[in-house]
């Protein structure tokens, strides 16, 4: 309540917490509101208890575990090459990258080298999924706040990048392409001209799209000055990835403990600056999705022309038959949602004593609770959609 | 449930043609039957004689002639069909048969619209001189030279009653609103497709998908009825007819083409159509009270706050053309644009010209529709308060909703866009009687084609919107309505005040050269508006097959 | 700072409290005893040398045979200015382990240093039974006061990663399904 309304309200006791001032003055219920396992909005089987007063939310608890599979347990009995498949489906959206956070982990414990043609495919494939990863977040979001139609031209866009790797590898959401040693498979003929000519063909998209929902002035007013994370809240927090960035922490994994040969590729890092609100809402966490696709397009550009001059073998066979030292590891790499960690403790054999999967999305979404205090109920929706979270690496 | 059946559903064909069979043995007998009955009454009763023609051979005619064989007819065809399914399937499985039938059904409605309006006429006009109740041998003298059937006496007899007629052009207007809502439900999704680099409804009754609408008519009758347990049992059910009903009210009082396409042509009839629209609001609250769901709850209360409170932008919006036409009366409205392009009233000043944008809006947030649905279609959170609603009780809220897009659109055609009147000045309308003369007016420059055109065009443009734009949130929603479109509203009327003051009844010189100005921007406004729609339309057709997705229409099922 | 540098910055402060370190290997960790780790975490936030603000993970291993259960805490310093056009970089980063018996693993919780902890305790308490004292989000029950399971329901009863754990063959009525009557996937 302002100033102005309790001077003309004397039977207010101005002394008390707003709170306990708004029983005062109109006593309401608080209602437990549950945005249950199933809902429509495509994030998963997140739940989310909503302690409401009216319109405004006073809590919002996230209840995880619905989707959680032993994968980690799973990881105890399996030897690294066969723990791939189980990676992709961890964050089912961007598979290419679990892969190569796994895969790196273990040559990083095993001390395996890759070839550079291999590496140069990884970096490809995984800012390929990284485009696609960010299409659905956009698509998604539009369609949390009502705007039906960007979802399916990111759906359209995304039939590309699927076909591009179907030929690749067969698949079209759980890879398992990019494996310990290198990748299963060489790229087949032609796969590099067409993937020059999604580029050209994507790149004018991301400005289209940015036309028609980014500056929506609609779709500003929704999510602009909407759960706002500053920027110690978000180191703080754990979070990584898009939701740090978009905090204004140019901070990208990729440029801070480049692997895979990312640094010989020139890229910009986007943070969120606040354009069109504050530094840390709901908006910025939106917009630098879609100016990392940019980057992503530039850095495929580069890895097809790398790619044309550098020829070779693709997989270390020892791959399949390493045997993992008795130390341990713990190795993150920048996925589209943040920061995929791996710690695998070896005990001397095939199969490891330990896999511990540190999911971003995880991290990211503990701050819903924190974030989510005294905002309206259909903010909720607007924050949970930026963060971005896939519930198959929260529950693993 | 399980009394009804789908006979095309997995069934072995033995059982199949033992339902087909039965069928067409019942639906033969029963038509030969009833068509026999009533030829045998029509030569029993004489009702062929033109001397005997007396009153009460007027429920024979209708009950134990016209009936049995209209019914008799139907199911001796239904049998026929039966029998020869598959012959006929192959023919509406032809390229254009299935188009060509509903473009022969849409002009056969027209027709039948027009010819009863005639007979309606003719029926007011021609009994003028009779006193009371027209026996039906006075009837058939009045006909004789015309027609001199008897029994078409007989036919006409009950026409004469105000009531009769009445009840018959209210049927046509349900029906009329139940097509709109049909084509609507489907030409919305085939838009939606289109926005969406996608085809829309391609399989259903073949060239894309026209029966879909009612095919998901039949799919939602045939859905189970539950009533939620402990809701209020009387207003959940009460609460889709309080949605639908005021809308198909409303097109009571709205004319199509002048004085003589309304139902009642009322002196007040824009406010008639305003109350009865707000009407609509008891059926959502009743919705979500009813339906004993916190949810619903939420939904239809915030709902009907924002409804209502849409209705008072709208209303002073519409406050302006009325002040520049200086009447209710709709027709009258719409007559006195009938001087082209440039007389319509959305020209006139721009105060009018900000009013249309103004209603639009208003009228779109009135609807629940396009960015506004946020309490209807909340799917992020709360489901709103068509969450217990399944079957047809969801469907007619429905119904309702894609008629009262009709309704709001086609008074801002009337108020604004000149209703029926042709973009071309009436003086260039054939002034002769012959039957081409007849046409083109009626075509082009008196007849309802041009107001229905117009108000598809707005009620496509409120679909356009609406997969177009995200949602608003609802105290943003309740936010423009109160300190934008109010204040706006208000200003805007005080402004057209003083305009028709000066420009009007006081003819001060400046005013009325800075009118004259102001009028020819926006009348050129108009033009490269009109022109930019028709170039983009025929620059997406021409390049229909280079344009975005490169959808292969050719190879679809259906296409 | 190397990770030498840091644990000899640590041992200068806390002393036999870092009870080991080990640098031959890819993952540099120090050991710190349970009982000091909320006043080393502490230190390690906030000395202007250190300044771990990152926690990146927290693990837990069970060592079923030495009957000790690992803490692994994964920290990483960021150093940059928000919002600036220049890269954030990583001082430094480092890893801590704690080692508890497996019958009594009590390890305070670092949630009010780094809140990012308050879910990955959870986590490790879930799936591997480390009881965070002092956590923001704790239960009360038969097992004594622990962070709120996260992703088993509430009334689950053991922890699933330990590696002598029995899967249940049955919850609220509902019949677990294994292929020839497994009781812990073995290959």
């Amino acid at each position: 309540m302002t100033e102005t309304v309790l001077e003309s309200r004397p039977d207010i006791n101005a002394n008390l917490s707003a709170d306990a001032i708004r029983q005062q003055d109109m006593p309401t219920e608080e209602m437990l509101v549950n945005m249950g396992p199933q809902h429509p909005a495509t994030h998963g089987v997140l739940r989310i208890v909503l302690r409401t007063d009216g319109e405004m939310v006073l809590e919002a608890v996230p209840h995880i575990g619905y989707l959680h599979r032993c994968a980690e347990k799973i990881g105890e009995s399996l030897a690294p090459f066969q723990f791939i498949p189980y990676t992709d489906r961890m964050d089912y959206l961007a598979g290419m990258n679990n892969n190569l956070a796994y895969a790196l982990t273990i040559e990083k414990l095993t001390g395996l080298e890759v070839s550079k043609r291999a590496q140069y495919i990884r970096v490809l494939f995984a800012e390929l999924n990284r485009i696609a990863s960010h299409l659905v977040m956009f698509g998604t979001y539009g369609l949390d706040m009502g705007a039906f139609t960007p979802f399916l031209y990111a759906f359209r866009e995304r039939e590309w990048i699927l076909d591009m790797f179907e030929s690749t590898c067969g698949a079209r959401l759980t890879y398992s392409y990019i494996t310990i040693g290198g990748v299963t498979d060489d790229l087949p003929d032609g796969f590099l001209d067409r993937c020059a000519e999604f580029c050209d063909y994507f790149e004018p998209k991301i400005d289209e799209y940015n036309d028609l929902l980014s500056f929506n002035h609609i779709f500003v007013k929704r999510t602009a000055n909407v759960g706002i994370v500053s920027a110690e809240d978000a180191i703080r927090w754990g979070l990584t990835g898009p939701c740090l960035r978009a905090s204004g922490v140019r901070w990208d994994l990729r440029k801070v403990q480049p692997d895979t040969s990312y640094e010989e590729f020139e890229f910009d890092i986007p943070i969120g600056e606040g354009l069109k609100g504050t530094v840390g809402d709901s908006w910025d966490r939106y917009f630098v999705r879609m100016q990392e696709m940019k980057q992503s397009v530039r850095i495929i550009r580069q890895a097809i022309a790398k790619l044309r001059d550098t020829l070779g073998d693709v997989l270390n066979k020892k791959g399949k038959l390493v045997k993992l030292p008795e130390d341990d590891v713990y190795y993150e790499i920048e996925n589209p949602r943040g920061q995929l960690g791996f710690y695998v403790q070896g005990n001397g054999s095939q199969v490891p004593a330990r896999v511990k999967a540190r999911g971003p999305s995880f991290c990211n979404l503990s701050i819903t609770n924190h974030v989510c205090r005294n905002c309206l109920l259909a903010d909720i929706p607007a924050i949970v959609g930026s963060i971005d979270v896939v519930l198959g690496e929260v529950d693993r | 449930m399980s009394s009804i059946f789908v006979p095309w559903t997995a069934r072995p064909s033995e059982v199949l043609s033992g339902f087909r069979t039965k069928a067409t043995r019942w639906l033969l007998g029963l038509g030969a039957v009833l068509m026999a009955l009533g030829v045998v009454l029509f030569i029993a009763f004489r009702l062929y004689s033109s001397e005997v023609i007396t009153d009460w051979r007027v429920a024979v005619a209708y009950l134990g002639v016209l009936g049995p064989i209209a019914t008799g007819g139907a199911f001796f065809l239904g049998g026929l069909a039966i029998i020869f399914f598959r012959q006929i399937v192959v023919i509406l499985q032809t390229r254009w048969v299935a188009f060509l039938i509903f473009c022969g059904a849409v002009v056969g409605t027209c027709l039948l619209v027009w010819g009863y309006s005639w007979l309606s006429y003719y029926m007011r006009t021609a009994f003028v001189k009779f006193e009371g109740i027209v026996p039906a041998d006075d009837i058939y003298d009045t006909i004789q030279s015309h027609c001199p059937v008897a029994f078409v006496a007989y036919l006409l007899w009950p026409l004469q009653f105000v009531v009769v007629r009445d009840l018959i052009a209210m049927g046509g207007l349900v029906g009329f609103a139940a097509t709109v809502a049909a084509f609507g439900i489907w030409w919305e999704r085939k838009v939606a497709g289109r926005i969406q680099s996608r085809l829309g409804p391609m399989r259903v009754g073949g060239w894309h998908g026209w029966a879909q609408s009612p095919a998901d008519g039949i799919k939602l009758v045939l859905k189970e009825d539950f009533v939620p347990a402990h809701g209020d049992a009387v207003l959940f059910r009460l609460a889709p007819y309080l949605a639908f009903v005021p809308t198909i009210a409303a097109f009571m009082a709205l004319p199509f083409a002048g004085a003589a396409w309304v139902f009642r042509d009322l002196d007040v009839a824009l406010i008639f159509i305003l109350a009865v629209l707000g009407l609509d609001v008891l059926g959502v609250l009743c919705a979500g009270l009813a339906s004993n769901n916190k949810y619903s709850t939420y939904g239809g209360l915030r709902e009907a706050c924002q409804m209502v409170s849409y209705e008072i932008p709208m209303s002073m919006s519409l406050l302006v053309p009325i002040m520049m036409a200086g009447t209710l009366k709709l027709s009258a409205i719409a007559d006195q644009q009938g001087a082209g392009f440039s007389s319509w009233f959305v020209f006139a000043n721009p105060c009018c010209f900000i009013a249309f944008f103004m209603y639009y809006s208003a009228a779109l947030a009135s609807c629940k529709r396009a960015p506004f649905d946020l309490p209807e279609a909340e799917s992020e959170l709360v489901a709103g308060f068509l969450t217990e609603y399944s079957g047809l009780r969801w469907g007619l809220f429905f119904l309702g909703e894609y008629a009262a897009m009709f309704v709001v659109s086609g008074l801002a055609v009337i108020l604004f866009l000149g209703g029926w009147k042709s973009p071309f000045p009436a003086s260039w309308a054939p002034t002769g009687t012959g039957f081409f003369d007849h046409l083109i007016r009626g075509l082009f420059f008196d007849g309802p084609i041009l107001f229905v055109l117009k108000s598809m065009f707005l009620f496509y443009v409120q679909l356009w919107i609406r997969w177009t734009l995200p949602r608003v949130r609802i105290d943003q929603v309740l936010y423009a309505c109160v300190q934008v479109l109010l204040p706006t509203a208000m200003v805007v009327l005080l402004a057209n005040t003083f305009w028709v003051l000066g420009v009007q009844q006081l003819q001060v010189p400046w005013m009325v050269s800075l009118d004259t100005v102001l009028h020819t921007i926006l009348v050129v406004i108009g033009y490269v508006f009109v022109i930019t729609i028709i170039g983009i339309v025929a620059y997406g057709f021409v390049n229909r097959t280079r344009l975005v997705g490169r959808l292969a229409v050719k190879h679809l099922p259906g296409a | 700072m190397t990770p030498e540098e840091i644990a000899n910055i640590l041992k200068g402060k806390f002393g036999d409290k870092i009870v080991g370190v080990n640098f031959q290997t890819v993952h540099p960790h120090v050991w710190v005893a349970a009982d000091a780790w909320h006043d080393v975490a502490m230190f390690l936030r906030h000395d202007s040398r250190l300044r771990f603000d990152l926690l990146r993970c927290i693990s837990s291993v069970d060592m079923l045979e030495a009957k000790e259960m690992v803490a692994v805490y994964d920290l990483i310093s960021c150093d940059g200015v928000p919002g600036s056009r220049e890269l954030w970089k990583s001082r430094h980063g480092m890893c801590v382990k704690i080692k508890v018996s497996r019958d009594k693993p009590h390890i305070r919780s670092v949630a009010d240093i780094w809140p990012t902890a308050d879910w990955h305790e959870r986590e490790a308490y879930d799936l591997m039974g480390i009881v965070f004292d002092g956590h923001p989000d704790s239960v009360e029950d038969a097992e004594g006061r622990h962070p709120r399971r996260i992703l088993c329901p509430d009334d689950w009863a053991g922890h699933a990663l330990r590696k002598d754990y029995i899967f249940p063959m049955e919850y609220h009525g509902i019949p677990a399904v294994t292929e020839y009557e497994q009781t812990r996937p073995t290959h």
